[in-house]
């Protein structure tokens, strides 16, 4: 059925319609219709599930980890601050291996204080071991919520849903809303690998010695370095997974088949946009005007960042003439961070685009066409010359 | 090519004496309990336990007179401090274990 709602309420419906069965979350602009969503159908019976309202981020993060520790499937959401201020559980959810899923509506961070669309937020999570999942409208976002319950179960991986605050959160679009008999037979119920059992007691993530040792039952036990090379053998094999999942959902439901990557107009593009989020369905127009003016240009939205889709990327842009990816977040004192892991990625390509990079929108900071459209001619004019070093779109100085 | 298996190395132990590792090593300062002033052997009745309730490693045992496991006791001196007789002293690890006369 088709309704048309905010980013937000898609979210939620997307939650409802994976079964959660226990959120806790802190509302934050821009993520707060969301979490008030949840609660309405918790309390409204529409969902089955405990509602955990708590004094913080932290908390709500450590109530996910317990409750997904006890083999429940846990959710919560939040943004900016919210996100940053939840880092410390962010790294033990997922070294505990706990399939929680977050949505993230991407905010600046402060200081100074903001509360608009940027990705910093999300970005500045990378390193973390979640996978992130990147959305450009609503329709995505309510797929990739349920996509991402089945994938954080199958891998045993933490996943991040990440949507533009306001572009997306707070704009009203049509999307389509699954059927729930066709969503449980998509998504099957929640078998935990390990959880907290009465009948066979464990302990879980207590103190790890540098090197391996034999545990109580005599059994060799994993040390603290064998466990993360673990968790990194299964983030890189989680891209295969997705791409399995991206499939049957493609199958169940007849959308999807871009996993990674989103093309628009690429296949005989010379140049190539990059980005990640909405920004890749408003450059679809900016696109289209450069084509009209005899340009051979494309966009590229990155859907998947981590754990990074490095084949996809060399698949989309090897033998292209240049590669510009814009930015709504940079990793400071360097570049943007997606600029760094696409040229780190096309260092193994055999015909190597030439890759810029663009900063823009940070704070919310509006980004017009004629923004989009000077720079894609500068970049297209004369791609040599640009060098290394990330441009400044819309400043005002 | 069999399907990958998920998630196959996580820390996870059986709970018991030791999980820790053998943590009465790091002591520096050892409990000492003083059984003349000890609150259960001086009534010899099931009483007080404070030293038994407190331990945060679970390394004094709910008997008469108490008895302290020093394999994992870390000599964090929970005890000495709970102890409402003052029964308990905390001495330098290095002075010699006086037998029971």
């Amino acid at each position: 059925m088709h309704i048309i709602e905010s980013g937000n309420v898609a979210a939620a419906t997307g939650v409802k319609l994976s079964r959660a069965q226990v959120i806790a979350a802190y509302p934050i602009t821009p993520q707060t219709p969301l979490t008030e969503k949840l609660s309405e159908f918790v309390e409204g019976g529409e969902l089955d599930a405990q509602y955990i309202p708590v004094e913080s981020e932290h908390s709500a993060m450590g109530v996910c980890i317990a409750a997904s520790t006890a083999g429940t499937r846990a959710f919560t959401a939040t943004s900016a601050n919210g996100l940053l201020y939840m880092n410390e559980q962010l790294h033990w959810a997922v070294g505990a291996r706990l399939p929680i899923v977050m949505c993230v509506a991407n905010r600046g961070i402060g200081a100074p204080w903001t509360v608009w669309n940027d990705q910093q937020d999300t970005i500045a999570q990378r390193d973390v071991g979640w996978i992130q999942i990147y959305c450009n409208d609503h329709q995505q976002i309510i797929d990739s919520v349920i996509k991402a319950f089945r994938l954080a179960q199958s891998v045993s991986i933490p996943v991040m849903v990440c949507y533009d605050g306001y572009l997306l959160s707070h704009t009203y679009m049509p999307f389509d809303q699954p059927e729930q008999s066709k969503v449980d037979t998509f998504l099957p119920k929640f078998a935990p690998t390990h959880f907290l059992n009465p009948d066979d007691p464990a302990n879980f993530n207590t103190v790890t010695l540098p090197d391996v040792r034999p545990g109580l039952d005599g059994k060799m036990a994993p040390g603290y370095i064998e466990i993360r090379h673990n968790l990194q053998e299964d983030l890189r094999a989680s891209l295969d997974v997705y791409e399995e999942i991206d499939t049957a959902f493609a199958k169940d439901f007849g959308r999807g088949g871009n996993p990674f990557v989103e093309q628009y107009k690429c296949e005989d593009a010379d140049f190539v946009a990059v980005c990640i989020g909405s920004l890749s369905y408003q450059l679809r127009d900016v696109i289209d005007i450069m084509r009209d003016n005899g340009v051979k240009i494309g966009v590229m939205g990155v859907q998947m960042y981590r754990p990074f889709p490095n084949q996809a990327i060399i698949a989309a842009l090897d033998g292209k003439k240049c590669a510009i990816v814009f930015e709504k977040a940079l990793s400071y004192g360097n570049q943007g961070a997606l600029y760094a892991d696409i040229k780190s990625a096309l260092y193994n390509s055999k015909d190597k685009p030439l890759v810029h990079n663009y900063i823009l929108g940070l704070g919310g900071r509006e980004i017009k066409t004629r923004h989009l459209l000077d720079a894609l001619n500068e970049s297209c004019t004369a791609p040599e010359t640009f060098g290394d070093s990330p441009r400044w779109i819309g400043l005002k100085l | 090519m069999a399907p990958k298996e998920f998630c196959k190395m996580i820390s996870r132990s059986k709970p018991g004496p030791g999980d820790g590792g053998n943590t009465g090593s790091w002591r520096v300062l050892r409990p000492v309990i003083d059984l003349k002033a000890c609150i259960p052997v001086k009534m010899n009745k099931e009483a007080c336990f404070n030293c038994w309730l407190y331990c945060p490693d679970s390394v004094v045992s709910k008997t008469i007179p108490p008895v302290i496991n020093f394999e994992y006791c870390k000599g964090c001196g929970i005890c000495a401090e709970e102890c409402p007789a003052g029964a308990i002293t905390m001495v330098n690890e290095a002075t010699p274990i006086e037998e029971d006369k």
